[in-house]
């Protein structure tokens, strides 16, 4: 096959520098970069909005603030967490490694790619504004709801709600437009010869992520306007009184929700297998069985929907329907478990910190997935929903399974984005801080959420007491180890023993045959696979 | 410079255009939320809510600076996506990422429309039969009426007594929707028609064909603002009317707009064509507007049948 050449626009380095080489920039490596930056920005908001939180339930009683308070900081940091710290996250990876890895010269749209970089922090503005002026004692606040604005009390809300609701929908706007460009990227700029069964499992984790983003983000911009509408232009969507239902919110909401869950997670499982096999130096196992069970995840995620609200009330069939589709869920993700821990089945595997961070997100994740399984059953589920075991499993899910690969990618990538060797004492430090401090906060949540403790209420029983306190101590641990996690990236950007074009000795993939840092405008003569 | 044979993807220059028109998007979201909620200041200076004292901000003005720095900056990025087209950047490669991007793009307004009609046949189907179905003794919406359209509470509704309004009807699908129908599916045709005319390389019947569907589309959008006109005046339909008076015009609403938007659309590139920009064979501009298009006539064909036949 013959060697196709891609040349840019301008060859040389003449790009503004300062602050106008970042507003104005098209290079998909500085808007992976800043959306790195802006997720790690507010990954730290959003977790000291929750040590408020925790610190409030540290014993029982109200001590630091009032309900409407707790409320806020609740719904915030709920709202901060997916869609401005780990969605950018998964977004900034794609800018920065998708390219690398089926050997682009950049995204397919570039200018469309900074502007949806450049919306997320106007919408981040629109969703701390309220909060940050009820911190100075101006006006009510933030929207108290919850991150899933149910009405009624949605309706009934103040100023914060709308704000909350524009937040969403320029997130929205940021995803979709993200999501065409990757769409675009992978069919379109592909090396020649990658084929795509040949590409590598990130693109693939994103490709479906991607689809999901399309079908699902309009879905909540709907249902969020039809809010809109209910509170300020007297419609009866989720009125009862003109014909319409609350319950119908929460179906369009969750609708987009569930799928959520997997737009968070499924990059994530596109790169773990990835430093799975680099670390385990042997190929990967099972790469059309990963494949189709990505797919398959992608197609039930948007059919499972109304598992978050059985309570709610639905006819007998729907609620059977619901919890059958939502456990056959666990089939392709047990063909991805299998092929994870396969790939790892008599490698020579060595533990650096990306490969420690691998291997405790695939059993803390296995603990969420699993705790899934039993809220999926309608009976049980009658018991634990809305307690703290909800609050547990999906912190499993969401900051194990989650946060903890992205941190995991962010070693495994870290040389190669800076160049330099990030200090692997203090990332082994961090990984067993992280690890140990996430299952002290978690656990006691899960007993208490058995015993009947009810989220998102600031005070509780007396007997909930100790189990609480474990929870809080753990959380502010974690939350502290965090900083560290900011130290090893600042040092690492700065300087450090140099890192070597592959890295890794068991890497595989175009992007380790790079130079590292690669150069600006890489792969301007785009590289032939076999 | 790079040479530009067929093998080199073109990656455009830095902008500005795109973080300013998030400044633009920052500053028409709040100033609509300062609006809404009476946070804005009178002419007089003094505020609709008073509750919210505290802020005191020129939403309207700010909606309006929003609007205008969008609509500015919008203009002058496809401006240079023009130029960059006529002065030959982009080749098959980069054509082809346009019609895959606009392809998806039109994917998610389709989502987008889904999540009304799905509320539509929500509440049609499941919440308005039973809320009329209940017990009177066990529910507070006692004289429901489970009709559609259904107009919204009638009787005593939590202690607050709403009236039916008496001059109350539905929308007919005949008369002027019936038009509106044809309307959209004539200015189907006619791009069709000014396409082949592109590629046949007939200019006068691309110009032609281009201006009968602004024209169809332009006439559109009047009925439309003819037949809401009635409604508010002479049917008592309005978006408070209950279930059907929301869905009614959040569902022709939106596509009213999309359909104002497909017109500028279609203008920009009416006025292109005169101009001589497209060639047979390099014409991503109008093919993506005509999807565009045929989108808009095809959730239209749904309201058509979902909204007004059933």
């Amino acid at each position: 096959m013959s060697t196709t050449t891609v040349a840019h626009h301008d060859e040389h380095h003449d790009h503004p520098t300062g602050i106008m080489r970042w507003l104005t920039t098209t290079n998909h490596k500085d808007i992976g970069t800043m959306y790195l930056t802006f997720s790690l920005i507010m990954f730290l908001v959003g977790g000291s909005m929750i040590l408020g939180i925790r610190a409030e339930l540290f014993k029982p009683g109200l001590q630091l603030m009032n309900p409407e308070f707790f409320n806020q900081l609740i719904g915030v940091h709920a709202l901060i967490m997916i869609f401005a710290a780990l969605m950018p996250a998964a977004t900034g990876f794609a800018n920065w490694m998708l390219p690398l890895q089926i050997g682009a010269p950049d995204m397919a749209l570039p200018r469309l790619n900074n502007w949806g970089f450049w919306i997320l922090p106007p919408s981040a503005i629109l969703l701390t504004l309220p909060f940050t002026l009820a911190l100075f004692g101006v006006g009510d606040g933030a929207l108290a709801t919850g991150w899933t604005f149910y009405p009624p009390l949605s309706v009934q809300g103040g100023i914060g709600v709308d704000f909350a609701i524009f937040a969403v929908h320029l997130l929205g706007i940021s995803s979709v437009l993200g999501s065409i460009n990757i769409i675009v990227t992978i069919y379109n700029m592909r090396a020649p010869g990658m084929t795509l069964m040949k590409m590598p499992m990130f693109a693939w984790g994103w490709l479906i992520t991607a689809f999901l983003l399309i079908a699902t983000i309009p879905v909540l911009a709907g249902a969020v306007t039809m809010l809109l509408t209910d509170r300020h232009f007297g419609t009866h969507f989720f009125d009862a009184a003109g014909g319409g239902d609350p319950i119908m919110f929460q179906h369009l909401f969750w609708f987009f929700g569930h799928p959520e869950v997997y737009i968070l997670l499924l990059p994530v499982w596109g790169f773990i297998p990835q430093i799975l096999q680099t670390f385990s130096r042997k190929p990967m196992y099972g790469y059309k069985a990963q494949v189709y069970s990505l797919w398959a995840i992608g197609a039930l995620a948007v059919v499972v929907w109304a598992h978050h609200f059985f309570t709610a009330g639905m006819p007998v069939p729907a609620l059977l329907y619901f919890m059958y589709s939502t456990m056959a869920i666990s089939l392709p993700l047990a063909v991805l478990f299998y092929c994870w821990i396969r790939t790892m089945w008599k490698g020579s595997m060595s533990f650096e910190t990306p490969m420690l961070f691998t291997v405790g997100w695939i059993i803390l994740f296995g603990v969420g997935g699993l705790t899934g399984l039993v809220l999926a059953d309608v009976a049980a589920d009658a018991q634990y929903h809305n307690s703290y075991f909800v609050v547990a499993h999906f912190h499993y899910t969401l900051f194990a399974g989650g946060i903890m690969g992205i941190m995991a990618g962010v070693y495994y990538w870290l040389p190669k984005m800076t160049g330099h060797m990030y200090n692997e004492k203090l990332g082994k430090l961090h990984f067993w801080l992280t690890a140990i401090s996430f299952n002290v906060t978690f656990i006691p949540q899960f007993f208490v959420g058995l015993a009947g403790m009810p989220r998102r209420i600031p005070d509780y029983a007396l007997q909930f007491a100790e189990f609480n306190m474990i929870s809080s101590i753990g959380a502010f641990v974690l939350g502290l180890s965090q900083l560290l996690f900011v130290y090893i990236i600042i040092s690492c950007v700065k300087g450090g023993q140099k890192a070597t074009d592959k890295v890794w000795e068991g890497a595989e993939g175009l992007e380790w045959t790079l130079p590292s840092p690669p150069p600006y405008h890489s792969f301007t003569e785009q590289p032939v696979v076999k | 410079m790079a040479s530009h044979s067929g093998n080199h993807y073109f990656v455009p220059h830095g902008s500005i255009y795109p973080a300013l028109i998030s400044v633009g998007l920052l500053s028409m979201a709040s100033g609509f939320v300062f609006n809404v909620t009476g946070a804005d200041t009178r002419m007089d200076g003094s505020i609709k809510n008073p509750a919210l004292s505290y802020l005191a901000t020129p939403g309207k003005y700010m909606m309006y600076i929003g609007l205008a720095i969008i609509l500015v900056m919008m203009f002058k990025w496809l401006s240079a996506v023009v130029t960059e087209s006529v002065t030959g950047q982009y080749k098959k490669w980069e054509d082809k990422s346009f019609r895959i991007g606009m392809i998806v793009f039109i994917c998610s307004e389709v989502a987008f429309f889904a999540a009304f009609f799905g509320a539509l046949f929500y509440m049609r189907v499941l919440s308005v039969p039973d809320l009329a179905s209940y017990a009177p003794d066990i529910t507070p919406y006692k004289d429901f009426l489970s009709t559609w359209p259904s107009q919204g509470p009638g009787g005593t509704v939590l202690g607050e007594s709403y009236k039916p309004n008496p001059s109350f009807h539905p929308m007919t699908w005949s008369g002027l929707p019936l038009i509106n129908t044809l309307l959209l599916l004539s200015s189907g045709a006619t791009i069709t028609w000014a396409h082949w005319g592109l590629i046949k390389n007939n200019r006068k019947q691309l110009v032609i064909g281009l201006f009968l569907t602004i024209a169809l589309g332009i006439t559109f959008l009047c009925c439309q603002a003819a037949e809401y006109h009635h409604a508010y005046t002479e049917m008592g339909l309005t978006l408070k009317s209950g279930a059907y008076g929301a869905t009614f015009f959040m569902l022709t609403g939106f596509h009213g707009f999309h359909v104002t938007i497909g017109t500028l659309m279609l203008i920009v590139i009416w006025l292109r064509s005169i101009k001589g920009h497209f060639t047979p064979e390099h014409h991503f501009g109008f093919e993506g507007v005509a999807w565009y298009w045929h989108f808009v006539d095809v959730v239209w064909l749904g309201l058509y049948i979902f909204v007004y036949m059933l």
